[in-house]
């Protein structure tokens, strides 16, 4: 055995041990399902039916928050576990997330998009007892078309008809291509240029402002020297090289700055993740 | 030399190992820094805080319990402000969890408003169906903007819980995204802030501000300031709109009820020790190549 899988082991075997002795001095919450018990004031009467005082009445209840909050930090040190190595139980939560992730989606979207959307339009009456708000609503048979053409996605299970699937597949992608062409031209081409055109002199309400200007020039001169960078039909020799660096600095300095975001946001998750084991499962974190 | 081999060929677990405990330990000791709220945060705060009584916003909620560190931070501050300034709140989701994500904040919300009347006596209304409403998740991305830019009742039928929306008051205020005085969105990805802007805020033409984790960001910032009002990047502008909220609400002012302010302290110190290893990986490329080229 490598020594650094017998460093894993053992200190593996300290955290379990570690682990139940907390549980066992009652520091964490228990893994097996535990009695709640609340305390309410309930009004006591005489024999006449009389308010005579208050009675403090304690009332228990199952509750199911260790063994869930156990099993949910049992998954995440299973997915932090590939950290050390890939391993199976890294593999059991990977492959348990994302079947639970779809299933999630497709009974989300069974519910809240299809019966609603598409069967409460059509027939109103037959979901109204799930569904109470489309109880009065009159059919709207034009809603058969999606549903035809719903149909016809599923045909793609089927080698001999699976070519119908095409019909709502030409649909799909004509109509998000069309759509997303003309808003993409007009949010993320027209007005990214209009607001790229800003006067390298800023003067705003106040009069001259210095740090207006100076960013107005540096995204003038990013822009610029960006754009000659990818300008591939001329040698970047002279001046025109000189820009195509600067252009090289301006994209390593927004890598960069991506970098930095992408590790905050990295950072953050762990945060997340860590405090859900330290606090709720633990209970180790001071004040 | 012996040493400066060990730190060129430090093991990746010993650097994994060493992070875990910069989040670990501030979280465990409750180690807290400073918020200075930047120009941004503050332009949004101050945005929010302009909003007159009444005014509609929506809230859209894209995001899921992947991004949920960075996101609900500014969503239950945003949530806390909306309601403080007696906004008509409507809720909706392009992600499936995001309507769960939603009602979340809701009880959150409900809770801190509850502890407020209990502390000072102040009442918030926030009854549903008058001061908000949950429409719930809607399959379809850009597809779903596009429809309620001119008409909720064709997407949502009914609200999150099946009530039909003719029935909700406040529904009939707002039936389309051209009726609303300001979009406030919460992403974690596609279909979200980008989205937004592009399918509803630059046709409906209402103003929007954001809020997206992270690694989102850098791709969102040009929309600024024309496009977009005001972005909070992850979790750190989450924790200087916390503070601005702390220091406008004082209820809200406890750290306990501030999530990205407790956040922050452990991300400091990891950014601290990440930091250290980038400058100890440029000493010793600088060194390896001082050596390479004396030899």
């Amino acid at each position: 055995m490598s020594r650094g899988r017998i460093v894993f082991l053992v200190a593996g075997g300290l955290f379990l041990a570690f682990l139940l002795f907390r549980s066992a001095t009652g520091g964490m919450v228990p893994p097996w399902p535990h009695t709640v018990e609340t305390q309410a004031m309930e009004p006591q009467y005489n024999e006449f039916g009389l308010l005579v005082g208050e009675n403090a009445v304690t009332t228990g209840a199952t509750s199911w928050k260790g063994p869930l909050t156990w099993f949910a930090a049992f998954l995440t040190l299973c997915i932090l576990s590939f950290l050390y190595d890939d391993n199976p139980l890294y593999k059991f939560a990977e492959h348990l997330f994302v079947g639970v992730s779809a299933a999630y989606w497709m009974v989300m979207g069974f519910w809240t998009t299809l019966v609603p959307n598409l069967f409460g339009k059509l027939t109103p009456n037959l979901v109204s007892g799930v569904l109470e708000g489309v109880k009065d609503n009159t059919p709207e048979w034009h809603y058969v078309i999606p549903l035809i053409f719903g149909i016809l996605l599923l045909t793609r299970i089927s080698e001999k008809f699976g070519y119908l699937s095409r019909l709502s597949l030409a649909f799909i992608v004509g109509t998000t291509a069309g759509l997303n062409f003309v808003q993409y031209l007009k949010s993320d081409f027209m007005l990214q240029i209009t607001q790229t055109i800003t006067p390298l002199v800023a003067i705003g309400a106040e009069g001259f402002s210095f740090w207006g200007t100076f960013s107005n020039i540096v995204l003038f001169v990013g822009v610029i020297c960006g754009l000659i960078y990818f300008f591939f039909s001329k040698e970047h020799t002279g001046v025109f090289g000189a820009a195509s660096r600067i252009g090289i600095w301006v994209l390593m300095i927004s890598f960069g700055a991506s970098f930095g975001f992408t590790v905050m946001g990295r950072i953050a998750l762990l945060v997340g993740r860590m405090e859900f084991l330290l606090r709720d499962w633990m209970n180790l974190v001071v004040g | 030399m012996a040493f400066y081999d060990k730190i060129r060929n430090i093991d990746r677990r010993v650097i994994f190992l060493l992070i875990g405990l910069s989040v670990a330990l501030p979280l465990i000791f409750t180690i807290r820094f400073p918020e200075f709220p930047t120009p941004m945060v503050k332009q949004i705060f101050g945005l929010m805080e302009d909003l007159p009584p009444g005014a509609k916003v929506l809230v859209s909620f894209d995001y899921d319990p992947a991004s949920e560190p960075e996101l609900q931070p500014m969503a239950t501050a945003w949530m806390r402000q909306l309601a403080e300034k007696r906004a008509k709140i409507y809720i909706m989701a392009l992600w499936p969890i995001g309507q769960d994500m939603a009602r979340l904040s809701i009880d959150a919300l409900k809770r801190d408003l509850a502890d407020k009347e209990r502390e000072t006596g102040e009442k918030v209304p926030f009854e549903y169906g008058v001061n908000y409403v949950n429409l719930g998740f809607k399959s379809g991305a850009q597809g779903v903007i596009n429809v309620v830019l001119t008409d909720f009742e064709k997407m949502y039928p009914t609200d999150a819980a099946g009530q039909a929306l003719s029935t909700i008051p406040l529904m009939k205020e707002a039936r389309s995204l051209k009726d609303f005085d300001l979009i406030v969105n919460i992403s974690a990805g596609t279909p979200g802030l980008k989205e937004w802007i592009q399918f509803g805020a630059d046709p409906a033409g209402v103003r929007i501000v954001g809020g997206s984790t992270a690694v989102q960001a850098p791709l969102l910032y040009p929309y600024y300031p024309k496009q977009l009002y005001g972005l909070l990047g992850g979790l750190k502008p989450a924790a200087e709109y916390e503070k601005l909220m702390g220091d406008r609400y004082p209820q809200y002012a406890d750290i306990q009820k501030n999530k990205g302010r407790i956040r922050m302290g452990a991300q400091a110190v990891a950014h601290l020790v990440i930091m250290a290893f980038i400058i100890i990986g440029n000493i010793t490329f600088f060194i390896d190549r001082r050596r390479e080229r004396s030899r």
